[in-house]
């Protein structure tokens, strides 16, 4: 799945070239295949707040190497600084300054995540240490070589760094999973939800709706659900037909042939669960597309098919299915989970996208409402890709992919596996603090926040 | 799911008197017109895709089967073994058996009535019938003597051999030799033939095109009713049938040329065209077919019961009879036997070879000089009530893939008849008619309870 200037820089005399002329010299990235332990070892906690001593008590309960200083310890694979006590700018240096000195001697593929709590406009100076977080997490994103990330979390004032939230964010930012996930901020707003029974199987007994599964990361994602333990209803077009089946016979999951942005979508999706007794935990809303065009040259058949895939089936599927029991049979559980597919694209805007670019940045807006909406009976989140490997980004013209895959801080594009990773630990029963957020995996891009 | 001995759960008894087998379901490629969007595309990968559009639709991942029944019209000499090799391709278990099967366009109903027949013996619990098309792939052969001078070639020692046989070759011998769609007795294509058998029974070009008309608007309702959802599994990029207009009319059909028929004197005003026949298609179709048992097990519901089939030729050769009238004789012979009428059936499938031989077939059971002298009755066969006929399309509007025809039209009518059961609450029966080249026909009857 490398690209081949990636593979070029691996040989020999690739790796010379790359080194004389400062071109871009992207790391492998682990994946959680390659990596499969939470946390890579030795991790050290930084800050002296009691919030601190309950991560790395929790670190210790995930079997980790746990250090609170680092010296005497060589190679440092995580590094966790704890921020939630801080009331003035002025404090942040103890915290994180002693980080500094072993930025260089990180492991390769090494992770830093900041636990902090967000502005709440009540307090000038408090405010402003828990702002300031912000940039020095997406700086250390910029800096991290060989591969390692920096991200945070956000934990609400009042939720304790312990919360399932805050603990099923933790182990996905410090796992391999979060490979392509870079100088990111996420926020727990709640203590809602529970840790798993068991953090590899998060989603036995669940079951999981993919739209658009035929293919590119729609396949991966339903790959990653599976491997989560969840049953799996898989859609896609009757076009995609075939390379629907081959998905669903690889997962024995179930198929479901349809555009989504048909009239009758919601009714017959409802029609085909209820047949077969079939009750959704989660639903994926990945089914996309693009019709590129400078605006100045938009058409209304290019732009009426984007808006009408991309945002407008998303918003009639859900409200259909949560209507469903209306009428007859709910087809969700409870304490859904809806993750729908935004895009950078939609945060920075994008030369020749605006149709695709207005119908992502819907996206973001439409999880933040469902996720009010859904209040107690569930949550909605948003996954924004950056580049990712796939047909879609294969359609780009080659100048331009190549220059847009190395346009973020891991200096790649990322894999429709990335994608997937993020969504199924948005999906967890652990993340029902995570309400209508979009998180990026991206690598960075250096477009946007 | 499997049907040896050692590994099943509950032993299956062998029944001493004949059982029922069931149609579970099916899939199907959308057919596509003759070079459009499966040009290219090996028979082999078709049927694969088919089969596993099935498995994924009723669960059979890694389960051996008790036989795989398929088989292709035009077949290249190298897919002997077409079935087999397909069934390797998809998840089933591999030590699925499978038979090739071969009736020219009967071939798909020759395969349901064979793995059902299995079935109805005890011999096996489940199977599939599939069949497979591609005009666009069809083989192409060389000449005789090209044949002979490439056979000595591999023979010759030496390279003065060889120059020796090479210099016996002419340019003409080079040219490739199509499939032959003539009957090789008489010379004449399948079209010149029904033309013959239109003029005798003095079918119209209106009547042609309506019927060809409410075939393509039966099926574009079938597809916007959903009913096609679960029996189709797009390929290729193509969704549904490439043949389907649904816009087409009476005014546009009327536009087209006839093409068969037009060199024979005998004929006045010749009436095929390109509208009222079917195109060369490509495609591939498959039935599930299992005994009572097997489908509880596994959790499927029957969609209808195959009650019984019949099948009949006719001498075409000699003018006896036309080329595609053998369903004609099939399908009293079948009703007779369980004491039904045409008046008793809920649904008729007539494969539209030519919107003509349905109305041709449709003639003679009308006829009362065919039901004495024919059929040896009293008087006509009876009438077919036209609201209860192909009523979900047929083959002028989805094309006809030789060998998928039978699987899309037991697939399909099954369907239907168990809809249809259900709705009204009482037993439902329909019947299925295929002519096929040579003379011959095979026909079938399906019943559904709806449950
Ligand atoms: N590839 C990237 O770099 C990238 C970046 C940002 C966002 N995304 C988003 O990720 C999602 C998946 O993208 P991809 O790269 O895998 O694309 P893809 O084109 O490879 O796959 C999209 C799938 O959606 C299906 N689909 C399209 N229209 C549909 C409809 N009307 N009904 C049902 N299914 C339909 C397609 O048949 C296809 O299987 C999209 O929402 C896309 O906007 C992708």
């Amino acid at each position: 799945m490398t690209d081949a200037y990636t593979r070029f820089t691996r040989t020999a005399l690739g790796r010379q070239i790359v080194k004389k002329a400062g071109l871009p010299n992207p790391a492998r990235l682990p994946r959680q295949a390659d990596r499969p332990e939470p946390v890579l070892d030795p991790v050290v906690v930084l800050g002296s707040s009691a919030g601190a001593d309950e991560v790395a008590a929790l670190l210790l309960d995930w079997g980790a190497d746990v250090r609170r200083r680092f010296e005497e310890t060589p190679r440092v694979g995580s590094v966790v600084v704890v921020l939630d006590e801080v009331s003035a700018p002025r404090e942040l240096g103890e915290i994180v300054l002693p980080l500094a000195g072993a930025m260089r001697s990180l492991a390769p593929g090494a992770r830093v995540v900041t636990l902090s709590r967000p502005a709440t406009g009540e307090d000038l100076a408090r405010d402003a240490a828990r702002g300031g977080v912000e940039g020095f997490v997406r700086t250390l994103g910029h800096e991290m070589r060989r591969g390692g990330t920096a991200n945070g979390i956000q934990v609400a004032d009042g939720v304790a760094l312990t919360a399932p939230g805050v603990a099923t964010t933790l182990r996905f930012l410090l796992s391999a999973r979060s490979a392509f996930v870079d100088g990111q901020l996420i926020e727990v707003s709640t203590d809602a939800g529970r840790r798993p029974q068991q953090w590899d199987r998060p989603l036995e007994g669940k079951t999981a709706l993919v739209t658009g599964a035929a293919r590119g990361i729609g396949a991966a994602i339903a790959r990653t659900l599976d491997s989560l333990g969840a049953e799996l209803v898989l859609l896609d077009v009757p076009a995609s037909g075939s390379e629907l089946s081959r998905v669903t016979n690889e997962l024995r999951a179930t198929p479901l042939q349809l555009d989504v942005t048909s009239e009758a979508a919601g009714a017959r999706t409802i029609a085909f669960l209820r047949e077969r007794g079939i009750t959704l935990d989660v639903l994926v809303l990945n089914a996309g597309i693009t019709r590129d065009k400078m605006f100045a040259n938009m058409t209304a058949d290019r732009w009426d098919a984007v808006i009408a895939v991309n945002i407008s089936s998303q918003i009639s599927l859900v409200e259909a299915l949560l209507s469903a029991g209306d009428d007859g049979a709910d087809v969700l559980a409870e304490d859904l989970r809806v993750v729908s597919l935004a895009s950078t694209s939609g945060i920075a805007g994008n030369r020749g996208q605006a149709n695709y670019a207005t119908s992502k940045a819907g996206v973001m807006a439409l999880v933040a409402a469902l996720a009010r909406r859904l209040g107690e009976r569930g949550t909605a989140n948003a996954v924004a890709p950056g580049f990712i490997e796939t047909d879609m980004t294969g359609r780009i013209p080659p100048l331009q992919r190549e220059i847009a895959r190395r346009a973020n801080s891991l200096q790649q594009g990322g894999l429709p596996l990335d994608v997937a990773e993020t969504i199924g630990f948005l999906c967890a029963p652990g993340a029902a603090g995570l309400r209508g957020q979009t998180v990026r995996v991206c690598g960075q891009n250096m477009v946007g926040r | 799911m499997t049907d040896a001995p050692a590994s099943r759960s509950t032993p299956y008894t062998v029944p001493s008197a004949v059982r029922d087998a069931y149609v579970l379901g099916g899939n199907r490629l959308p057919f596509a017109r003759s070079g459009g969007a499966y040009a290219g595309v090996s028979e082999q990968d078709m049927l694969t895709a088919a089969l596993e559009g099935l498995v994924a639709r009723f669960g059979l991942q890694g389960a051996q089967l008790g036989e795989v029944a398929g088989g292709a019209v035009l077949k290249l000499a190298g897919d002997l073994n077409l079935t087999r090799e397909s069934v390797l391709g998809t998840p089933l278990d591999a030590r699925t058996p499978a038979i090739d099967m071969s009736k020219a366009c009967a071939t798909g109903l020759e395969t349901v009535t064979h793995v059902s027949n299995r079935i109805r013996l005890g011999q096996i619990e489940a199977g599939v019938a599939c069949g497979v098309d591609s005009a666009s792939d069809a083989p192409i052969e060389v000449s005789v003597r090209l044949r002979r001078l490439l056979h000595r070639l591999s023979r010759a020692r030496t390279a003065v051999q060889r120059a020796q046989v090479i210099s016996g070759l002419r340019p003409g011998d080079l040219a490739p030799l199509p499939p032959r769609n003539s009957e090789p007795r008489t010379g004449l294509s399948m079209g010149d033939h029904q033309a013959v058998t239109n003029a005798h029974w003095g079918i119209t070009r209106e009547a042609q095109d309506e019927l060809a008309l409410a075939s393509h608007r039966n099926l574009a309702a079938a597809y916007g009713a959903g009913l096609l959802d679960d029996l189709v599994t797009g390929y290729r990029g193509l969704g549904r049938d490439e043949n389907l207009r649904p816009d087409s009319s009476m005014e546009k059909l009327a536009k087209l040329k006839p093409v068969f028929g037009t060199s024979n004197p005998a004929i006045a005003e010749p009436t095929m065209t390109a509208g009222n026949s079917t195109p060369l298609s490509d495609g591939a179709s498959s039935v599930l077919v299992a005994s009572r048992q097997w489908a509880e097990e596994n959790g499927h519901a029957p969609l209808a019961r195959i009650v019984d089939t019949r099948i009949a030729a006719v001498d075409y050769v000699h003018g006896d009879e036309g080329l595609l009238m053998a369903p004609a004789y099939a399908v009293p012979a079948l009703l007779d036997a369980h004491g039904l009428g045409l008046e008793d059936l809920d649904l008729i499938e007539i494969h539209e070879a030519f919107a003509s031989t349905v109305l041709t077939t449709l003639a003679a059971w009308e006829s009362e000089e065919f039901g004495r002298e024919r059929l040896g009755r009293q008087g006509a066969f009876g009438s077919v009530d036209r609201s209860r006929l192909n009523i979900a399309g047929s083959s002028l509007a989805a094309g006809h893939p030789f060998a998928a025809t039978g699987g899309r039209i037991v697939a399909t009518l099954s369907k239907l008849l168990h809809a249809q059961a259900k709705q009204k609450g009482k037993v439902q029966r329909g019947l299925v008619s295929v002519c096929a080249a040579g003379g011959q026909g095979s026909v079938l009857l399906l019943e559904s309870d709806g449950k």
